[in-house]
């Protein structure tokens, strides 16, 4: 596509985004997050496809064995090969990241406009509500829900959603209220816009900015509060191959075939980093001052 | 400014009672009947009626958050429904251990990960920065548990140097529960020391204090630390609430005694009492830790404490 651009306008006129995806893997930390979740996202769409396994295909004198060409990353206790079931697992674990962090982000994001753009009783109530809310720690907030709703995807999506609601709210209202007292919406309440189209015409584009790299950033964190709930029993549980549930599976030869551990542990830490590093490069591109 | 403390400290005890509110409904919508999970399928309907009776679960849901709630006020969560154990008595003897790990691990965040942060932001773009930074990734990135796991195989499993799971009456079982819980807190404390140092290094007063040929130590020590607190106490309190949440899984991993395995069996035998005292507990907790962070930021910035003291006169 280089040979056709004259001009920088040209080209951001030919693929929208473009300029704004350069500005965000400017750095080579953010490069590395970008092509490492890319790698991983098309290893657990596609990887099923191409492999010889299936998720759930045992081979008793494969017990326990040690990665080799013909399973990369070994076996588990049952004789089903690893490599498969990290791939399956990870369609499971990056679908809860990304609908927990985006339902959570939208719920979040309605609260804290409806705080901060009505102010008085309403935000004292809403405010309040969102203390008690986060009262406890997010983690413990979603052992108790995913307890209450039992064990299965959805129920942990919820579970992982309400965890991390209060955060969003807290933001965003912090947000409009910086942005409340400007020119602007007292323009738009001038000429008569009706209260919604403020907050969601006029107010959200101004204050969705931090809101965006939070939630992005947030991916990580649930997809490691995901594990770690498989971990103890609740959330997804195995036969599921999700990340944490197949490590709570490694745990009890820990001392024997430690090697199990290792692919789920790592990929996990390999995701969240890229995450991570792709949220430092988003928010390098979305608002330089925010930079930390 | 006293008045202040006092008005934060009531609050926070009617957020600690309406968080138990809010966990006492999720436990009540649970489905089972809890004198069947105690009694086994096999119980007569005599029996069972006569147990739900004696735990009270016959009563409407009212009622039953009304005694709930006057026993959270009394400090008495009732008994365990598995074990008959008063959950206060149960819940004394595991604190202990609880606040050891969590004590130390906070401690270890405040120094190790502001020292890291400091000598990071001092290198600033040399190896020695970038190394401290993607170390710190790293560990904010794996999950602890995995962490935890990990450290049990070099640990106990090749050295043999500490155990794997805990020994009562061991130190040697603390170590390894209490760096790997803090683990994550420190990294995340480093990367805003960090940058809350990178904030002021360039400032007009450390180049005066440079100018006037203080010693390197002194100008970060007396200059730029004082100056770059408050982000940093941030994220000393953030530590500690990722050791608080932490706290439930870490001390599963190694099968710690405390509060938080306390909890999570009470999740998963569904003891309601057991599930609510632990909670008091931890929004207890956390909301304390919450409000020393508010108070240290006072006690450390003028600003702010004439802040408070002014809103106290506007009363």
């Amino acid at each position: 596509m280089a040979n056709q651009v004259e001009s920088p306008l040209a080209r951001r006129k030919q693929i929208p985004g473009l300029e704004f995806f350069q500005r965000m893997t400017k750095s080579w930390s953010s490069k590395l997050g970008f092509i490492v979740l890319a790698v991983i996202v098309l290893f657990c769409v596609f990887g099923p496809l191409f492999s010889p396994y299936t998720v759930d295909e045992y081979h008793m004198e494969n017990m326990y064995a040690l990665p080799s060409l013909a399973h990369p990353f070994g076996c588990d206790h049952m004789g089903r090969d690893i490599m498969v079931r990290l791939m399956v697992g990870g369609r499971y674990s990056l679908l809860m990241g990304i609908i927990a962090s985006l339902a959570s982000a939208v719920i979040g994001v309605a609260i804290g406009l409806i705080a901060g753009y009505f102010g008085g009783i309403v935000e004292t109530i809403l405010m309040r509500f969102m203390d008690v809310w986060s009262a406890l720690p997010g983690m413990l907030l979603c052992i108790i829900i995913s307890s209450a709703l039992g064990e299965g995807f959805t129920q942990t999506i919820i579970a992982l959603t309400i965890g991390s609601i209060p955060g969003c709210a807290r933001m965003t209202r912090g947000q409009v209220l910086a942005e409340r007292s400007k020119e602007y919406i007292e323009a738009a309440e001038s000429i008569n816009c009706s209260k919604v189209s403020i907050m969601f015409r006029h107010l959200l584009p101004n204050v969705i900015q931090p809101t965006i790299v939070v939630t992005t950033m947030g991916i990580g964190s649930i997809i490691n509060m995901a594990a770690s709930l498989s971990y103890i029993g609740l959330g997804v549980q195995p036969p599921t191959p999700e990340w944490g549930a197949m490590l709570a599976d490694a745990k009890g030869y820990i001392m024997f075939y430690p090697h199990l551990m290792a692919a789920p542990g790592i990929i996990i830490a390999l995701t969240v980093l890229a995450v991570n590093l792709l949220g430092d490069g988003l928010r390098d591109a979305l608002d330089p001052k925010l930079r930390g | 400014m006293y008045r202040y403390v006092i008005n934060r400290l009531l609050w926070m005890i009617v957020i600690v009672l309406l968080a138990a509110v809010v966990v006492f409904t999720l436990m009540y919508m649970i489905p089972g009947d809890p004198a069947k999970l105690m009694l086994g399928l096999e119980a007569s309907e005599e029996v069972l009626a006569q147990k739900a009776h004696q735990l009270g679960t016959d009563q409407p849901y009212i009622v039953q958050l009304g005694n709930y709630l006057w026993s959270v006020i009394t400090l008495n969560f009732g008994n365990s429904w598995k074990y008959s154990v008063p959950v206060m008595q149960e819940l004394g003897a595991r604190l202990k251990h609880t606040i050891i790990i969590g004590g130390v691990g906070m401690l270890l965040n405040v120094f190790i990960g502001t020292v890291l942060g400091i000598f990071a932001a001092t290198h600033e773009g040399k190896w020695q920065d970038s190394l401290t930074m993607v170390i710190a990734m790293v560990f904010i990135s794996a999950p602890g548990f995995w962490v935890a796991l990990m450290a049990i195989i070099v640990f106990s499993s090749y050295l043999g140097i500490l155990p794997a799971t805990f020994i009562l009456c061991d130190w040697r079982s603390y170590v390894l529960p209490t760096i790997c819980g803090a683990l994550g807190g420190i990294a995340i404390n480093a990367r805003q020391s960090r940058s809350a140092m990178l904030e002021v290094i360039r400032a007009d007063f450390v180049t005066t204090a440079r100018a006037k040929g203080q010693r390197e130590g002194i100008v970060v020590r007396r200059h730029m630390l004082p100056n770059a607190l408050m982000p940093i106490i941030t994220g000393v309190g953030g530590g500690l609430a990722m050791i608080v949440a932490g706290s439930a899984v870490m001390e599963n991993v190694f099968s710690v005694p405390g509060v938080g395995q306390y909890l999570l069996d009470g999740v998963n035998q569904r003891d309601r009492p057991v599930v609510c005292g632990c909670v008091v507990f931890f929004a207890g907790f956390t909301s304390i830790a919450i409000l020393l962070t508010d108070l240290a930021y006072a006690f450390l910035d003028p600003r702010i404490k004439a802040q408070y003291t002014r809103r106290k006169k506007a009363k």
